[in-house]
């Protein structure tokens, strides 16, 4: 029996699809290039204000990232993250406040702190899974606020009323303003560690990691440590969203209990749902949401604004079920089937 | 004639599972569907529930049905048996039984029909009251049949009923099907890997390659054709 | 001896609002397989119709049946229009959906009734029963009410076709249509029910906590936690949960130290996350045993 090649797919010059990977590589990395020169550009142009608001979405999106190692990666699901948030901030501005540190240690000290108490939260977690899971950090999400707010623990915390942190100064050599030293630090910051995020993911670690997301039965039939890979990445998970929230008490230079309560948890939830839940890139995407939506509803209407907010966050789900990350995959994808 | 499909084609998503199938089936038969994995022998059955996208015609007494929603087809007294059984899990073996006759209304006969599939399997009397999911494969194959018939369906549709079962079992399994198509006269549609069991039970054949059907022809010229039981059915 | 007696007294009290919580969220997790964040709103939103109905002259009885039929009907609805859509969408973006509810709900009931504090009246009276110091004539409503929904609920799941039906509509669509049960249905009957119950809860809550778009938030935490606690699967269990997570709030707050008002929160939900560890399907739920 012989069959014949049909001549287009032979055509010199057509889209084979290994071709097309790699093409699609490349734009890849173009457009992530370009973004990131514009990011550097963007503060010399724009408000002050404007340069705080873009440094909030950074770390936003560095906060949604954490959550989504957790729950886009491994599959466990949080509601606690705003703790972690929380506990990033303060240790921060306990530092700096009460001993006088300078703010560049404060980023691996809440790091490590969020990591270890990450990982000593992942380990009963191990025990839980999905809506138990959601009850057990949710129970996380709101001790925080009350367990700052203790009145035994106010001479460090500052209980109610909080504390101030003085806000990082430009170093003197740099002619830019103090908003903008905040917004580059911050950047980089970020920059780095989405990096060290994507090279996790596509590392053996990651994909072990995303193994047992899928199907935790085999994951440890082929010899997965699933118990030590699920802490490890809440410890993980804890630490960038800890970072994020030290760099959010320099940004906004107070902290106090309120700020950190579970409709933050929340807040970063939807942020990593409108994202893409498992994109690194849509994390971005995500804290952009989290920081102009609710702006935006409050302006079109002060009373109605929850309602709004609710409207768009429907209409955004119906047009984009699987988040900014999904929809990007679909239009690339039915316009690379276009092409070929 | 009760089933009668042709030219029928069936997509998942962009792929095309099916090519200008056709075949029938009328009250009472027992016809068998064969080929690889991946021929598309299953979709066949979909297809026929409203389970996949199709092109082409289903008719049932006449009726075209292609694109009907699963319920209402089944509302036309068709069983499906699907892969993987299908079993409710959570829910005992007397509830799965119940189930089965959802869309019937006659208590009395309902009962009576319970009790008759407990003679068909005695072995599900026995555990009537457990989860459905602590039976064995063996087991849970009988009470996905069983189900099925409490329907009182006119035609069942069983897909790869010998899945995963030891040989004994199967052979059971089989035997009561030849005994329940010999007693209530209910047609049946039977996808198998299992070609030798299926053409003994079955009278008639389809072979499918690719989404193809390649051959058409009564079980015992199938099971006859040294050529085709080599490169198809493997023995 | 006495105090520990009243507390539970209050505890079951406010237990019965829990459980009764507790039960709508059972409901629709036994109908779609996950929860809906957005219940407590739903009931409140139905609150006030019924208290806007009373404003209106209707009879307390009228303005409980039509709101409880009303929000029957908004919950099909909203099965239909909001939830029906993102049906195929991964688990987490219909959570979003379910938060958006929660959220237009919240801000439409403060638009609409604003965010006074309203008495709601009670059909039992606010007296000491039996004269006693333990409970009063409306708690011991609450537990009584509570307590007739659970049993009408446990003879339609178990005893009634229907109930079969949507017990395995929910269980696993797929093969429910294979036997012919109308899946979609199924789903929105269990949120009409759903919602009836959650307005049952909010009607009977309102006089305790008074009326405002905020009221039910703590109301579902607990519910949740009472749920959970009890076991997903089982309304008896929800309905159990809900009560011991009332006793275990009040019992925390009066008889441990330091916790009073300020941790009782998160001294609940600390116990019932360390219960759920050693029991992880909950106090009654049933592991569900599967073949991999």
């Amino acid at each position: 029996m012989t069959t014949t090649i049909p001549k287009d797919d032979i055509a010199v010059g057509a889209a084979t699809p290994a071709r097309r990977a790699s093409m699609r590589l490349g734009n890849r990395n173009l457009i992530v290039a370009g973004l990131v020169v514009v990011a550097f550009i963007v503060p010399l142009f724009v408000t002050s204000f404007v340069t705080f608001q873009l440094t909030e979405v950074l770390i936003y999106g560095l906060a949604i990232l954490g959550l989504n190692l957790l729950t886009g990666f491994n599959g466990q699901f949080s509601l606690g993250h705003s703790a972690f948030y929380g506990i990033g901030a303060y240790t921060a501005a306990i530092l700096i406040h009460n001993y006088e540190v300078s703010y560049l240690w404060t980023l691996p000290a809440a790091g490590v702190v969020c990591f270890v108490i990450g990982f000593l939260f992942g380990l009963p977690a191990l025990r839980l899974q999905n809506l138990y899971l959601a009850l057990a950090t949710f129970a996380l999400a709101t001790a925080m606020p009350q367990i700052l707010k203790f009145h035994a623990l106010e001479g460090w915390t500052g209980g109610v009323q909080g504390l101030v942190v003085d806000q990082p100064e430009a170093p003197s050599f740099l002619p830019i303003s103090d908003d903008q030293w905040l917004y580059y630090f911050t950047l980089i910051v970020v920059l780095v560690m989405f990096l060290c995020a994507e090279s996790l993911i596509h590392s053996r670690t990651g994909r072990a990691i995303m193994a047992i997301r899928d199907n935790p039965i085999a994951a440890a039939a082929m010899g997965i440590n699933n118990s030590l890979y699920k802490t490890l990445t809440f410890g993980m998970s804890a630490l960038y969203t800890g970072i994020a929230g030290a760099l959010g008490a320099l940004a906004i230079a107070y902290v106090a209990p309120d700020s950190f309560t579970i409709f933050l948890s929340i807040s970063l939830l939807v942020g990593l749902i409108i994202g893409g839940n498992g994109s690194i890139p849509g994390c971005l995407f995500g804290g952009l949401f989290v920081l102009y939506v609710p702006n935006i509803a409050n302006a079109l209407s002060t009373g109605l604004a929850g309602a709004i907010y609710g409207v768009i966050l429907l209409l955004v789900i119906f047009v984009m079920p699987a988040g900014a990350a999904g929809f990007v995959r679909l239009a690339t994808a039915r316009l690379s089937r276009r092409q070929a | 004639m009760m089933l009668e499909v042709s030219g029928l084609s069936a997509f998942y998503g962009q792929n095309q599972a099916l090519y200008d199938v056709g075949f029938s089936l009328d009250d009472g038969q027992v016809r068998t569907l064969l080929g690889a994995n991946g021929a598309g022998k299953t979709t066949v059955l979909r297809s026929i529930c409203g389970m996949v996208r199709v092109n082409g015609e289903i008719r049932f007494d006449g009726k075209p049905i292609a694109g009907w929603a699963t319920e209402d087809v089944v509302r036309l007294g068709v069983a499906h048996v699907p892969e993987g059984r299908g079993t409710f899990l959570r829910l005992s073996v007397e509830e799965n039984l119940q189930l089965g006759a959802m869309t019937r209304k006659n208590r009395r006969e309902i009962a009576e029909d319970i009790e008759r599939v407990y003679v068909n399997f005695p072995r599900l009397k026995e555990r009537h009251a457990q989860q459905a999911g602590t039976l064995s494969g063996g087991e849970q194959q009988m009470l996905a049949v069983g189900r099925a018939l409490m329907l009182r369906p006119r035609l069942l549709l069983l897909d790869e009923p010998s899945f995963g079962l030891a040989p004994l079992i199967v052979e059971e399994l089989f035997a009561i099907l030849r005994r329940i198509n010999e007693e209530t006269g209910v047609a049946m549609l039977i996808v198998e890997q299992n070609a030798m069991l299926a053409l003994e039970l079955a009278e008639h054949a389809y072979l499918l390659e690719t989404g193809r059907v390649v051959m058409d022809a009564p079980a015992d010229v199938v099971g006859a054709d040294e050529s085709i039981r080599r490169s198809y059915l493997g023995y | 001896m006495e105090l520990l007696l009243q507390q539970v007294m209050a505890g079951l009290a406010n237990g019965a609002i829990y459980a009764c919580m507790a039960l709508a969220i059972v409901m629709i997790f036994q109908a779609i397989d996950h929860l809906n964040f957005a219940q407590g709103e739903m009931a409140m939103f139905a609150t006030f119709i019924a208290w806007q109905l009373m404003q209106w002259g209707l009879p307390y009885w009228g303005a409980f049946v039509i709101s409880v039929a009303l929000s029957f009907v908004a919950g099909v609805l909203i099965d239909r229009v909001l939830f029906r859509p993102v049906q195929k969408a991964p688990i987490l973006s219909q959570l979003v959906a379910f938060i958006a509810l929660f959220s237009i709900l919240n801000s439409s009931a403060g638009q609409i009734w604003d965010y006074t504090i309203k008495s709601f009246p009670t059909p039992f009276g606010h007296h000491p029963l039996f004269g006693g110091t333990l409970i009063d004539t409306h708690e011991a409503g609450m537990i009584g009410v509570t307590a007739l929904l659970l049993a009408l609920l446990y003879v339609f799941f178990r005893g009634t076709r229907l109930g079969l039906a949507m017990r395995a509509a929910a269980a696993n669509p797929e093969s429910a249509r294979l036997v012919g049960i109308r899946v979609g249905w199924m789903t929105a009957l269990g949120w009409g029910m759903a919602a009836a119950i959650g307005t049952v809860a909010g009607i009977l809550v309102a006089p305790v906590v008074f009326l405002e778009p905020n009221m039910m938030l703590g109301v579902l935490l607990y519910g949740f936690a009472g749920a959970v606690l009890g076991g997903l699967s089982s309304p008896g269990g929800a309905v159990l949960g809900g009560f011991a997570v009332g006793v275990m709030e009040n019992l925390a707050g009066t008889f441990i130290p330091y916790v009073g008002q300020e941790l009782k929160l998160t001294l609940a939900l600390v116990m019932i996350t360390v219960v759920l560890m050693f029991r992880p399907s909950g106090l009654f739920g049933r592991s569900v045993v599967s073949r991999v």
